[in-house]
């Protein structure tokens, strides 16, 4: 196809983030070395996202992937893409770049064809250089590189490559930012030194609300400063080794008032149940439906987990007189400086926010507290750069957690074994209480500064952007009675806000854990029963092909061990997965194998998405079986990686996935759709080898004793 | 002063009592070793010592007077990558990569002491390694790759 062919299509509304960010030159630069700089808003949390951008560039430019250089996100310097979150990068970012690419590709051609006489159809693109039907080089996106050529908006009628042409965007290009991982390169915020930084560590109260009544006027240890507001304490000093020593000394001598908020973690579902909150019907549905004949009821539950992260989160602030400037790994740049300017009482646009890597999120954590926490510890030293690091306990016990849920079930099967009726409720926080979107800062700090602010009720994000808890709480089988409703708890003694999945592990546990049921109710093989139920045939292929992989019709029985199976469409709009699961019952139960068909749409990089399904299921390995916040009256207790465990290397499951290729399809986002369903299935797997249907998570002797 | 020897060359640095892991990325400016727990948990600080893996976050520099101190930046360059380092570019393996430094220099010491280790051996040695982004089954490969390589 030419180029003149791919200006033909019909016009309409900008792809993904370009809508909002028009023009061409917010995202795309040429340089006359060779290069093409791109901007995304979107940002590195070690799920490769940087790598797929770079591919949809040099695919639609057609240059080499090494000539694509992608900038880390910042204020004001990249667009405003919100947050890098919900398995939506690809599809906000990837498709305005994709069109923001090919948009600039007609431009420089259309120079080139101007300038040199050769008719635009007739030109070619090579590894950016654009060759005339002979063969001569006429021109070359480097030759052309002129700012003012990208100095407009992107015209609607642009058309990208069509998926047949593609040749890089679609292949398994190596990560761009795993190089410098095994090197060891200074590549992490962790890793940068600014001339004349100094380090700063915060003394946390010894509860979640304290006062703080006295501190100590002595010296501190090594030099060290103090930087105070209100209840919110922080020292800094020279080096780490400084910092750290000089924090200890004042921790044990500061003195605080300290008041019991926390519920009572040993009857937690209970108060859950009692806990003040708005219910809110998700969907109601009333066909025509059989008789009921069989009705199954069931209570499901997950305590508070987090996200874990192995390193801990990190920010570096300096403070140029009332300017601020903070290095952040942050999912959203525009979101933190938002609250940040709130936090501070400051206009936006005297902080300036840059964005590095961290260690991998999984939601949100404290990468956006750590940032109001260095920004208030740098006013100690104006015009240095601080670097403030959390501890361990401070990632594992201050960071947001992700809500405590409860989902009840009642299902009824008419007399031909069809499911005629389902009700089910959701109890559970709100999964949001991310930065830069209300009128009220949400960054921990905010509470113990003076005058103390409140962080506002986590709330749930509506159904059409994913929603919160009642994500994935709608059953993808066909269902003529249907009733789900949501009650969102009123109030958050632990703040709780945004990790991997948000509702869906829960409500996809409790889903698919049901339709198990209900299929043995039935007499009915688990695979039969789902398909019976299933009318949307990707969803149908994916669940056959897992069940394929596992041998799932064919399997035998082997005593002690367990296979499971669990479907679930992220979101319902997003990305499709299923998942079979082998357990094997020992003094705890360990997950052998998992098999895993997917179904992103459009694969922009196969090994990518492999990897982002794998450790999606391996993080639900490790939620299913391990994880829960423990807590006491005052604070998280669950502080280290003992109280904390996750999962480790010799209890990692042999994993298999596969991914169905559909090229002519808009791609899903991969990062968050196999966790979900990997702990439905080992639910169910548990099921198939002890006879107990797993009730409450984490799946260990305990819980299931008392399932 | 603590003279010891840091991926081949002499070193010598303050001695205030710091962790080694302090030093290492303070006073001389390395970026691989970890900090993450502190406390011998995760192994994101692993360094090796006269070629064990140590936890750098607790051991106090004192302790490697002398010695001699690998971290990952002495296993090898881009240019002239480490069989290991190759093998984990080769695999994939990895995601957001933070805990990459201490297990490859884990993966060293245990090749050292069996070049042809089995999956489990693989799994139990990097047992003390944590991961959360859920990349154990691509490093273990590359492990095994490198092995393979290794003794070729």
């Amino acid at each position: 196809m030419s180029d003149l062919d791919r200006r033909a299509a019909p016009p309409g509304k900008l792809p993904g983030s370009l809508a909002a960010t028009p023009r061409l030159d917010r995202w795309l630069a040429f340089a006359r070395e060779g290069h093409v700089t791109v901007t995304p808003g979107k940002v590195e949390l070690g799920q490769g996202i940087l790598t797929a951008l770079a591919q949809i560039v040099a695919e639609e430019l057609d240059v080499a992937l090494p000539r694509v250089r992608v900038s880390a996100a910042s204020t004001p310097g990249s667009p405003n893409e919100g947050v890098t979150s919900g398995s939506l990068s690809v599809q906000d970012s990837g498709m305005a770049l994709r069109h923001a690419a090919a948009a600039a590709r007609a431009i420089h051609l259309e120079v080139a064809a101007q300038r040199s006489g050769v008719p635009v159809e007739a030109l070619r693109v090579e590894d950016g250089a654009f060759l005339a039907p002979d063969g001569r080089v006429v021109a070359s996106y480097w030759s052309q590189a002129d700012a003012a050529l990208l100095a407009c908006e992107a015209p609607a009628d642009v058309r990208a490559k069509p998926p047949g042409a593609r040749r890089v965007a679609g292949t398994s290009a190596a990560r761009i930012d795993l190089p410098d991982k095994v090197f060891g390169a200074a590549r992490f915020l962790h890793d940068l030194r600014l001339p004349g930084m100094l380090h700063a560590r915060v003394v946390r109260p010894p509860a979640r609300r304290a006062r703080l009544v006295t501190l100590p006027d002595d010296a501190l240890p090594g030099g060290a400063g103090i930087a105070r507001d209100g209840a919110f304490l922080a020292v800094v000093a020279a080096t780490e080794h400084a910092a750290e020593r000089a924090a200890t000394h004042l921790a044990a001598r500061c003195r605080w008032d300290a008041e019991d908020t926390l519920p009572p973690q040993h009857a937690l579902a209970d108060w859950l149940r009692a806990a003040p909150g708005d219910r809110a019907v998700v969907l109601e549905r009333d066909e025509p439906a059989g008789a009921p004949a069989r009705t199954l009821r069931a209570s499901f539950s997950r305590p508070y987990v987090t996200h874990a992260s192995i390193g801990t989160c990190c920010a570096v602030a300096r403070w140029q007189g009332t300017t601020l400037e903070v290095w952040t790994h942050s999912q959203g740049v525009y979101n933190l400086r938002a609250d940040l300017a709130k936090a501070l009482s400051m206009a936006e646009d005297d902080i300036l926010v840059r964005h590095m890597e961290g260690a991998g999120c999984y939601g949100h954590n404290g990468a956006d507290d750590v940032a109001l926490d260095a920004a208030l510890a740098a006013r100690a030293a104006p015009g240095r750069p601080v670097r403030l690091l959390w501890s361990r306990a401070e990632e594992l016990g201050w960071g947001p957690v992700s809500s405590a849920m409860l989902v009840d079930i009642e299902a009824t099967l008419d007399a031909t074994g069809s499911i005629a009726e389902w009700r089910e409720e959701v109890i559970s926080h709100g999964h949001s209480s991310r930065p830069g979107r209300g009128a009220l800062p949400t960054l921990l700090a905010v509470e113990y500064m003076d005058p103390p602010r409140e962080i506002p009720n986590a709330m749930n994000p509506p159904l059409a952007s994913g929603g919160g808890a009642q994500r994935n709480a709608v059953p993808a089988y066909r269902i003529p009675k249907l009733t789900i409703g949501v009650k969102h708890i009123a109030r958050m003694p632990l703040r709780v806000s945004a990790l991997r999945g948000l509702g869906a592990p829960a409500n996809v546990f409790a889903i698919e854990s049901v339709m198990d049921g209900l299929a043995a109710l039935n007499g009915e093989d688990a695979l039969d029963f789902r398909l019976r139920h299933l009318d949307d045939p990707r969803a149908r292929e994916v669940l056959a092909l897992a069940a394929g992989m596992a041998g799932w019709r064919g399997r035998a029985r082997r005593e002690g061990f367990g296979m499971g199976l669990a479907y679930a469409r992220y979101k319902h709009t997003g990305a499709l997965c299923a998942v079979a699961a082998e357990v094997e019952a020992l003094d705890r139960v360990v997950c052998r194998r998992l098999w895993i068909a997917a179904d992103v749409g459009e694969v922009i990089n196969p090994d990518g998405v492999a990897n982002q399904y794998e450790g999606g299921a391996i993080h639900g390995v490790s939620m299913a079986l391990h994880e829960a916040v423990a807590f006491d009256a005052r604070m998280v207790t669950s502080t280290d990686w003992d109280s904390y465990p996750i999962l480790r290397f010799s209890e990692v499951p042999q994993v298999e996935t596969r991914l169905i290729a559909r090229p002519e399809e808009k791609p899903l986002g991969a990062g968050e759709a196999s966790l979900a369903p990997t702990i439905a299935a080992i639910a169910n797997a548990i099921h198939d080898a002890l006879g107990i249907r797993p009730r409450a998570m984490p799946f260990t002797p305990e819980n299931l004793a008392a399932s | 002063m603590v003279a010891f020897t840091l991926n081949g060359a002499a070193v010598s640095v303050a001695d205030d009592g710091a962790p080694l892991l302090h030093v290492l990325r303070g006073e001389l400016g390395l970026s691989g070793p970890r900090l993450g727990c502190g406390a011998e948990a995760c192994g994101a600080c692993v360094v090796l010592v006269d070629g064990a893996p140590a936890h750098a976050c607790t051991l106090p520099a004192q302790a490697v007077a002398g010695r001699s101190v690998t971290t990952v930046e002495g296993l090898g360059t881009p240019a002239a990558p480490h069989p290991l380092q190759r093998a984990f570019l080769h695999e994939q393996a990895g995601q957001c990569g933070f805990c990459l430094s201490g297990i490859l220099v884990a993966a060293v010491a245990l090749l050292a002491r069996d070049p042809d280790p089995d999956d489990a051996a693989i799994r139990a040695a990097l047992d003390p390694h944590l991961c959360r982004c859920g990349s154990h089954n691509r490093i273990v490969r590359a492990v095994r790759r490198a092995a393979a390589e290794m003794r070729a």
